[in-house]
């Protein structure tokens, strides 16, 4: 493990932001031999990769963008690769499975639409092909046999799985550090300049002076892309999370908004709220996820709610994630997304290869955010 | 006090905590015409120091002491008044325009409130030694507790450990009683006596110089103490059956023990009000975080004042002045009373305040926890609900973790029920050391309702807005 | 262990500690009822199996947790003991009924 005090003064990449996102990205040109540096913020930030449900989730997602469907089945297909790779060198096990995963509905009126809209989306052109069901009721109960009496049915999908995203993170972490990544926690990034084909980040700790530079700061991107010539229409979205004492298991499927971890604590969510920069806990809102929560699973009605908490998703206007590279400024780059979980494999593997060649493959173009101007000019 | 429980939806002002500050506080409201209700989590009034004055069996005077049975004048007089009394109500959440989220008998209701304030006094610092989660490990207050409400003594080898008033107060009240100690393992550091010369002649005027001084002879008298111990550890099996200690003088020593008390000072309970979002600061003196308050008791957020313990450490005395202050203010920010009114009245609550306020820097500095006690090591349990050891936090703080909330995301720390109430202290001064710098920087948990649990059911039944619904409810 | 004083006055009330008739006083908490029939343990640690008993007695330290009358992780420490109470040992992580 190489020392914390040792300051090498040439990197070959700076990432700033060091959630999912930064630390999987900075995991990964570490491993293809890049001298990383990863310039994160302080304690209390907004910091998403703190607030997720820790999905690693296919189904449902690429309406309107197939190539965002093939990118998220890529990614779940290496992910367990990921946490094995994890494993062996961190020794951190992150607990991911992938025994598949529902959505569950509260009427037939919500089965239908939800069937209606998968429909739609496996009919898209150039979509990639997987299996789903959609379950009625009875078939849902031989293999959620503990839903409550309110639930008409559900889509299942065996690509869908869970980890442990807090462990994921600690991770990526530890294994950046054995692997000699600097990583600069109080650096709040103010300004990035380019001369001679180097940046030079502005922090309130110093110049740092680098070739290549990738933006994985989540909301903060917003107001980094600009600085090297890209563009991340990013805002906040606010999502709630409910989280219960520990129980013994008896959930061993993951539903899109409750799912038991490893530790056995039962986290319930999926609320969005444009609420700007408040991440304050609504209870309205916890109150509602609890209530629909219960309707599906009654019998944790008794389980003690220990925590409740909010998070701020990176969210676009279509809510695929942004891969760009600038062109007025070469060697910069930006990912961003609202689902840093399900994209780590693909986030540590392929992206951070592009990176470390210096250039993104083809295949990423439709995630430019070039493409909301084509938008706009339409 | 009314008589029928009938919880209102509206009030002028909640009191939150039935201890010296509480009762003094929803008292003087009451007498002032303001519309008040007094919620308290255990089912008779007096909070932690004056527990069960209302029906201890230890009815002889002298066992308690008399410092004590002032607790149950403050209680006749909360109960000759009109504020109305409830409970066996948790409170588990303040929102900042005064919505209570209170749980009772397992229902949770909202209850609003023009003002609050906050008395929810004290808890014990948290002591991480090798060995503290054992049972039969508990802390002084526990033992205080189980003697007043219960009348209960530990039998066997009883082995006190650690420093501070509390735990000669306990030693003394346990000795009237009948009850038996082995030995005090004293941790007060040998240097404290000389850093807390300063403020010794205001402690020699103040009530705490006789009082203090007559209890530890009275204890020394009876019990073995044992000075200058720097280092302590626990063994058992599945309970205590031993207790290891090392003095200056390097002697390595280990008792028996059926059960070990421990305390080292008391630390404001901070988690309502900073879930709340009132501003806390650290206090260096007292190594602990406390609220940023003015001479009233306001706190950062419009609608709330802080008394008592919980306001920051000084004591029974100085809790229940600060609760008659901090309503005070209140009442004249509900209209109630003028400025020139709210002035002439407190006058002598300040006075009496600063009166019971003599001579805590002497105690503050000549009780100061030793370092060792605070800054846990090795496998040494830091947060007990999760049990996270002293070495992962300093090894993740070692690794850039720069705060307690990166490294409750990454050690599962402060995530258990008691949100960090035995762990947060220890984390943030854990990671300040590790990193060089001071626990202010380092900061504190962020706190969140609940404040304490209440169940899936409970919060599924509170009120929602179709805003709320729509925000779940989406394909 | 933990003996009552003398001033106390005897147990009056009858409870069920894993099955087992346990005399209390009226006006105990179940914590301290526990405490004194010989109980120092409530509870298991869903974390590491490890025993468990109170630690603050005041319920801010969670250790106390108990399933009693049923419904489990209960605060012992704040519950009064009620003739014909059932209180169990809480072993690991509170269990779902089906």
């Amino acid at each position: 493990m190489t020392e914390q005090a040792s300051e090498r003064q040439e990197f070959d990449v700076a990432v700033i932001g060091g959630g999912l996102v930064g630390s999987a990205v900075g995991w990964g040109l570490a491993r293809a031999k890049q001298q990383v540096v990863v310039l994160d913020e302080g304690d209390v930030a907004f910091r998403a990769s703190r607030a997720n449900f820790s999905l690693v989730w296919v189904q449902s997602k690429g309406l309107g963008m197939p190539e965002y469907a093939a990118w998220t089945k890529r990614s779940s297909d290496a992910w367990q690769n990921l946490a094995d790779e994890l494993k062996e060198t961190t020794k951190i096990d992150v607990a991911f499975g992938r025994p598949g995963g529902f959505t569950l509905a509260l009427s037939e009126a919500e089965l239908a639409a939800r069937a209606q809209m998968l429909s739609r989306l496996h009919n898209q052109p150039n979509m990639v092909r997987y299996p789903y069901e959609i379950l009625d009721r009875n078939a849902l109960l031989k293999m959620l046999p503990q839903v409550g009496p309110d639930v008409a049915g559900g889509s299942y999908c065996p690509l869908d799985g869970h980890c442990n995203a807090l462990r994921l993170l600690r991770a990526f972490h530890k294994g950046m550090r054995e692997l000699g990544v600097v990583y600069r926690p109080n650096h709040v990034v103010d300004a990035i300049d380019f001369r001679d084909s180097i940046f030079h980040i502005r922090s309130n700790n110093g110049v740092l002076a680098v070739g290549k530079i990738v933006l994985a700061a989540g909301i903060g991107n917003a107001r980094l892309g600009p600085m090297v010539g890209l563009k991340a229409p990013v805002r906040p979205q606010r999502g709630h999370i409910v989280a219960t004492e520990r129980a013994a298991p008896f959930l061993p499927y993951p539903i899109v908004t409750v799912r038991q971890t490893d530790e056995g604590s039962v986290l319930m969510g999926d609320s969005a709220e444009e609420a700007g920069f408040d991440d304050g806990v609504g209870l309205g809102v916890a109150s509602a996820i609890a209530s629909r929560a219960i309707r599906m699973f009654p019998q944790i009605s008794g389980l003690n709610v220990v925590r409740t908490w909010a998070g701020l998703r990176v969210m676009t206007q279509d809510g695929f994630p942004i891969y760009d590279e600038s062109r007025s400024r070469p060697g910069a780059f930006i990912a961003t997304c609202h689902s840093g979980v399900t994209l780590a494999a693909n986030h540590a593997g392929n992206l951070a290869a592009m990176i470390a060649a210096g250039r993104l493959a083809p295949e990423l173009e439709v995630f430019s955010a070039r493409r909301f101007d084509v938008r706009t000019a339409a | 006090m009314t008589a029928t429980p009938e919880l209102k939806t509206r009030y002028d002002l909640a009191v939150i905590g039935a201890g010296p500050a509480g009762l003094a506080a929803a008292t003087l409201a009451a007498e002032l015409g303001v519309d008040t209700v007094l919620f308290d989590e255990q089912a008779s009034p007096g909070g932690q120091i004056y527990r069960s004055v209302t029906e201890t069996p230890l009815q002889a005077r002298a066992v308690l002491g008399e410092d004590y049975w002032h607790g149950a004048a403050l209680v006749d007089a909360f109960r000759a008044s009109s504020a109305q009394y409830v409970p066996g109500a948790t409170v588990w959440t303040v929102s900042r325009d005064g919505e209570i989220g209170v749980s009772i008998a397992g229902v949770a209701t909202i209850v609003r409130a023009k003002r609050v304030i906050v008395a929810t006094g004290a808890l014990e610092r948290p002591f991480p030694i090798a060995g503290w989660t054992l049972p039969g490990v508990m802390t002084v207050g526990a033992a205080q507790i189980l003697l007043k409400s219960a009348g209960l003594v530990a039998t066997g080898q009883t082995v006190l450990a650690g420093s501070g008033p509390l735990l000669w107060l306990l030693a003394a009240q346990y000795l009237r009683a009948g009850g038996s100690i082995s030995a005090i393992l004293d941790t007060t550091p040998r240097g404290n006596l000389l850093r807390a010369l300063p403020g010794f002649p205001a402690f020699l005027s103040s009530s705490y110089f006789r009082r203090g001084r007559d209890l530890v002879r009275e204890v020394t008298r009876q019990v073995k103490v044992i000075h200058s111990v720097i280092a302590l550890a626990v063994a058992g099996g599945d309970r205590v059956s031993r207790v290891a200690y090392r003095q200056t003088s390097g002697i390595e020593t280990t008792l028996r023990a059926d059960t070990l008390l421990l305390h080292q000072g008391v630390v404001p309970n901070v988690n309502l009000a900073i879930a709340i979002g009132c501003r806390h600061d650290w206090n260096a003196a007292q190594l602990c975080f406390a609220p940023v308050l003015d001479a009233w008791g306001q706190s950062s957020v419009e609608t709330v004042a802080i008394a008592g313990d919980g306001a920051g450490i000084a004591g029974a005395l100085a809790a229940e002045q600060r609760g008659r202050l901090a309503v005070l203010d209140a009442a004249r920010r509900l209209g109630r009373i003028e400025v020139a009114q709210r002035d002439r009245a407190a006058a002598p609550h300040r006075h009496a305040l600063h009166e019971a306020e003599r001579g805590r820097t002497f105690l503050d500095r000549l009780f100061r926890p030793a370092k060792q006690f605070r800054l846990a090591r090795g496998r040494t349990l830091v947060c007990r609900c999760e049990e996270v050891t002293a070495r992962e936090v300093i090894d993740a703080a070692r690794g850039g973790c720069p705060g307690p909330n990166q490294m409750k995301a990454f050690l599962r720390c402060g995530m258990g029920p008691c949100q960090g109430r035995l762990c947060g202290l220890t984390v943030t001064e854990l990671i300040a050391a590790t990193r060089g710098v001071s626990p202010a920087e380092v900061g504190y948990y962020r706190l969140r309702p609940p404040i304490k649990p209440i169940t899936v059911g409970e919060l599924a039944g509170l009120p929602k807005s179709a805003a709320d619904i729509a925000a779940v409810e989406r394909s | 262990m933990f003996e009552r004083l003398p001033e106390a006055g005897g147990g009056t009330i009858t409870i069920a500690v894993d099955g087992i008739a346990v005399t209390a006083r009226a006006g105990d908490t179940v914590a301290a009822a526990l405490l004194a029939a010989g109980f120092l343990s409530s509870r298991t640690s869903p974390v590491s199996g490890a025993p468990r008993g109170p630690y603050c007695m005041m319920g801010v330290c969670f250790d106390c947790l108990a399933t009693i009358d049923g419904i489990g992780s209960r605060q012992s420490c704040l519950v009064l003991v009620r003739e014909g109470m059932r209180i169990e040992t809480q072993r690991g992580g509170r269990v779902v009924a089906p």
